[in-house]
């Protein structure tokens, strides 16, 4: 039997994930949401704790094949932020974010009154991490003289008295990629900046010293943090419906790596 | 039900009805890969390289090339100027001399702009990197011990101590299996095998992570299905056979 378990074709392995994955959405189920971590619970207290009309700053620092993780992250900070009154803006290291940014932050900021360029804005794509990231510590409208509509920044509500890392209370890194490391070289070691980031659950363990040596506020962790955040904050999004279907595949895959492991010992001995 | 979720028996508009559409029948070609590869799978492949392909360069053009150079140099009241910056001519020729690549006479001139762009690179990034990821993280390794923060209970106290202590311990033993000019005999087999262990739990912590990362992409994927695209199936059918 685990001779022939062994030469199973992995497409039935593919078929119970996928089913895995999709009866929770067909049928409603959920889990009750698990406990918050304390990166996450750090960061939400640290936004909670800035006082209103402070500026907060969310680079948007992935493409549409990282959404499932980072999007619901983007709309549970800027709904929090736009909450608690906090002035929001968003700006892009990859070109895609400027998008991404766009919806998150109509996403988030409807039924709110918020309005863009008073509340929140979208400051839009520039490459070259490097000299952005620097560039944002000595002269904002350097580096940026309009936001994505073309509007100058000196039109714009939202960017009164806005000049540098200095006038900013937070900065979230959202990545998919080497971005953090940027963030944290530049912004947090030579400005002092307080810098939050959240990433995709694969890039979380190259983050997490950061988080030891107190160079970052908070990690959002994958889908995972993204769920802990929309708890923290009271809201049910695609995240948290998501971590049911999380929670029975990884119980899944758990089966499989004991299954799979079982069968190769038993299959050797056998042989032997 | 998620916010996003529409009500039933309402269409959005066809653009975006059409949007939906493209997007699941693109999310199934991909999907079928994992049947086997298909024409239907190598065509959303091609469309995604090229979409991306193509919506970097309209982005690039517009966020960056026309508003950081040309506005600026050309039409200095776009770029909230009173006057044009012509000190961007430098960047700007430099940024023309790496286009030399794609003449074989010329490629000499662009080793200028890639001298100083990697130049720039080294100088803001060696003495922030030495700070960032070795000083300070050196500092938080060799941190005491023993150290309880005024108002700590005990408890508390011994469980970061104990940390720091599986950091510390973490640290050496790794970094003694990669030392190699000394056999690892006694002392030195012992600590290398305890930082082969850590090192396992590392990648077992790593792969645990990508695991969820990859079950997340396929939730998001699936989720797209149901609340975005499904939704739209009855209506559109029922529209459909009322025309006829």
């Amino acid at each position: 039997m685990w001779h022939r378990m062994m030469r199973l074709d992995r497409r039935w392995i593919f078929l119970t994930v996928a089913l895995i994955v999709t009866v929770p959405f067909i049928f409603q189920w959920a889990l009750p949401p698990g406990s918050v971590s304390p990166p996450t619970r750090a960061l939400y207290d640290f936004l909670e704790k800035l006082p209103p009309g402070s500026p907060v700053m969310i680079s948007f620092d992935y493409g549409p094949a990282s959404m499932p993780e980072l999007q619901p992250m983007a709309e549970a900070l800027a709904r929090h932020a736009l909450k608690r009154k906090l002035r929001l803006m968003g700006i892009a290291l990859w070109p895609q974010g400027t998008m991404l940014c766009q919806q998150a932050f109509t996403t988030a900021a409807e039924g709110t009154g918020a309005r863009e360029g008073h509340e929140w804005v979208n400051l839009g794509y520039k490459p070259g991490a490097l000299s952005v990231i620097l560039g944002l510590g000595t002269d904002i409208t350097q580096v940026y003289r309009a936001d994505h509509r073309e509007v100058p920044l000196r039109d714009l509500p939202i960017m009164a008295g806005v000049r540098s890392y200095d006038d900013i209370g937070l900065v979230i890194d959202l990545a998919a990629g080497m971005t953090p490391g940027d963030w944290v070289r530049f912004a947090q070691s030579r400005f002092g900046q307080a810098l939050g980031i959240g990433c995709t659950a694969v890039m979380a363990t190259d983050i997490y010293p950061y988080l030891q040596s107190k160079q970052v506020i908070g990690v959002l962790n994958g889908l995972k943090g993204a769920a802990e955040y929309e708890s923290v904050t009271n809201h049910t999004g695609r995240a948290s419906l998501g971590m049911t279907s999380q929670s029975i595949a990884h119980l899944a895959i758990i089966f499989f790596v004991l299954i799979g492991n079982i069968g190769y010992f038993a299959s050797r001995g056998r042989r032997r | 039900m998620p916010d996003a979720v529409p009500a039933p028996d309402a269409l959005p508009p066809l653009a975006q009805l059409l949007g939906l559409w493209v997007a699941a029948f693109l999310t199934l070609a991909i999907f079928s890969f994992l049947y086997g590869d298909n024409p239907l799978y190598k065509l959303a492949e091609h469309i995604f390289v090229g979409v991306s392909a193509g919506y970097g360069v309209v982005i690039v053009y517009y966020e960056a090339f026309l508003s950081d150079l040309i506005n600026p140099l050309f039409r200095p009241e776009k770029a909230s100027l009173d006057h044009p910056n012509y000190w961007l001519l430098i960047p700007g020729i430099l940024g023309l001399m790496i286009l030399g690549r794609f003449i074989p006479r010329y490629d000499w001139l662009s080793r200028w702009p890639i001298a100083f762009v990697i130049g720039l690179g080294a100088g803001a990034t060696i003495p922030s990197t030495m700070q960032a990821d070795i000083i300070i993280q050196l500092r938080e390794t060799i941190a005491p011990l023993w150290a309880p923060a005024p108002g700590q209970s005990l408890a508390l106290a011994a469980w970061v101590s104990f940390s720091r202590l599986v950091l510390a311990a973490g640290v050496i033993c790794t970094l003694s299996y990669f030392y190699f000019s000394l056999p690892h005999r006694g002392a030195l087999a012992l600590t290398s095998r305890v930082g082969v262990g850590f090192l396992m739990v590392a990648f077992g912590a790593g792969f645990g992570n990508t695991v969820m990362a990859r079950l997340s992409l396929l939730i998001g994927r699936v989720q797209f299905i149901r609340y975005d695209w499904w939704p739209t199936v009855g209506p559109l059918l029922r529209r459909i056979l009322d025309h006829f």
